[in-house]
């Protein structure tokens, strides 16, 4: 039986050489993560905006030269200002939103989104200095899990160019067909607004839709996944109006229209 | 010496293999075999983990106090956890993603902790170094053999490489929905124990 002192100091030496190890690691590979994530987030608003395709494998350079004409701006979410001196690659609104500091409470809605972040970072797609598409970063809860995505929309403001979900815990094979290819193409070309601009009439239906021109506004459900598809409403409507991106698009339109 | 030593490497892989005859860490050979790439970065983590853990525990064999050499070896096979997952996000983050929490669940998984207490803790750190990596690789034999078959039969391809015609595309193949599915593991590990255990009937319980 070995003494008191000596099992603690066991202890404490195991803990020591373990705790630098794992800090260590975390340390000397932080860099290259961040790269890793970054490089995802570039690829997702390119597949949302249709400047790649979804499976499409992007070289370094080819990343870089699709991004060339997106621009990362971070906006304050109330007001839909831009905030130039904020580096967009040290914002993640998702981690935000669960800081009590940085985000702000709402109100109980269909998307579950109970904080919404003060800031978030928004890409405008501008290949020779005009706005053709704007990408926003939506989020809300599906059937098991949080939907993450992003939206892209053309320079009017109101047609959708692409939508694409990075992250979700649905179903295979059900909800999970969130990320079909042949369903993301129903939904290029719908409109997010009818007559009001301050209120998303979008919505992923039950019955069979039509095509753009016939049925603007509703796009096909996914057959076996209510659930999913009605989280895909309920975060777009969310995250397009007043508690979203809804203030933004309203500074957008009106300084389009000046 | 070599030859038990080989023995110590290759013995976990069909004669006692961890998961088919000891049915251990089955969680995470549901969860991660729904294709080919995950199911072999998993693997590699899984062989590295308890391979280092084993390693790490034998040579403090004589100096770990009994009364807290459990909590000991989860402290480093933690560590060794964290740190594969680390490599992992910053090497292959397309797989890391997909594999989700299940690399931080390689801590709880039975194998590990098995082979530190039952086997390191009583042999030399070459030895244990060999019985991790047998025992990792007795995982990785009915991971990869699991996740090939749930790919094929769900998804219609081989590491991503289409191998059957999809119906949806045109060709004749309909994708079995149930094999991507975590129950769809159930029935391919099943089946593989009734396979292992026909030929070596040894291995079958009495009844």
């Amino acid at each position: 039986m070995k003494s008191a002192r000596y099992i603690l100091g066991f202890a404490a030496a195991v803990c020591l050489v373990c705790s630098v190890l794992v800090s260590g690691s975390a340390i000397a590979l932080r860099e290259r993560q961040a790269e890793n994530a970054e490089r995802e987030r570039r690829r997702n608003v390119l597949v949302a905006s249709g400047l790649a395709g979804a499976g499409e494998d992007l070289s370094e350079t080819d990343l870089a030269e699709r991004f060339a004409s997106v621009r990362a701006v971070v906006v304050d979410l109330a007001t839909g200002a831009a905030i130039p001196d904020a580096d967009p690659a040290g914002v993640d609104p998702v981690v935000e939103a669960g800081i009590a500091a940085s985000s702000r409470a709402v109100e109980d809605n269909p998307a579950r989104i109970r904080r919404v972040e003060n800031r978030s970072v928004v890409y405008l797609v501008e290949p020779g200095g005009e706005l053709e598409a704007i990408v926003l970063p939506v989020r809300g809860q599906g059937l098991w899990s949080v939907l993450y995505g992003f939206v892209a929309l053309e320079a009017d403001l109101n047609t959708v160019r692409g939508l694409t979900f990075y992250e979700h815990k649905e179903t295979p094979g059900l909800g999970g067909e969130v990320d079909n290819p042949d369903w993301k193409a129903l939904w290029p070309g719908r409109r997010v607004f009818g007559a009001d601009p301050a209120a998303p009439v979008i919505e992923v239906a039950r019955a069979a839709a039509g095509p753009p021109e016939e049925d603007p506004h509703r796009v096909d459900g996914l057959a076996g996944a209510t659930m999913t598809s009605r989280g895909v409403t309920n975060l777009l409507r969310f995250w397009l109006a007043g508690n979203g991106f809804g203030p933004l698009l309203e500074r957008l339109r009106r300084e389009t229209a000046g | 010496m070599a030859a038990s030593m080989r023995r110590v490497v290759l013995d976990p892989l069909v004669h006692d293999n961890p998961i088919a005859l000891q049915v251990l860490g089955i969680c995470s050979a549901l969860a991660v075999t729904t294709g080919m790439q995950t199911s072999v970065v998993m693997s590699a983590a899984v062989v590295a983990v308890t391979a280092l853990s084993n390693l790490s525990v034998s040579l403090l064999r004589h100096r770990i106090p009994g009364s807290i050499r459990i909590i000991v070896q989860l402290t480093i096979i933690a560590s060794l956890v964290i740190v594969t997952d680390q490599v992992l996000k910053a090497y292959v983050y397309e797989i890391s993603r997909q594999l989700t929490v299940f690399v931080g669940l390689i801590i709880t998984n039975c194998i590990i902790m098995g082979r530190a207490e039952a086997f390191a803790m009583q042999n030399p750190p070459l030895k244990s170094l060999m019985d991790g990596i047998g025992n990792g690789l007795g995982y990785a034999a009915i991971l990869l053999v699991t996740g090939a078959a749930r790919e094929i039969f769900g998804a219609g391809s081989f590491w991503g490489i289409p191998v059957f015609p999809l119906a949806a595309e045109g060709g004749w193949f309909t994708p079995n929905g149930l094999m991507v599915l975590s129950p769809g593991a159930f029935f391919v590990i099943g089946f593989l124990i009734w396979i292992l255990r026909v030929f070596r009937p040894d291995q079958q319980e009495a009844e």
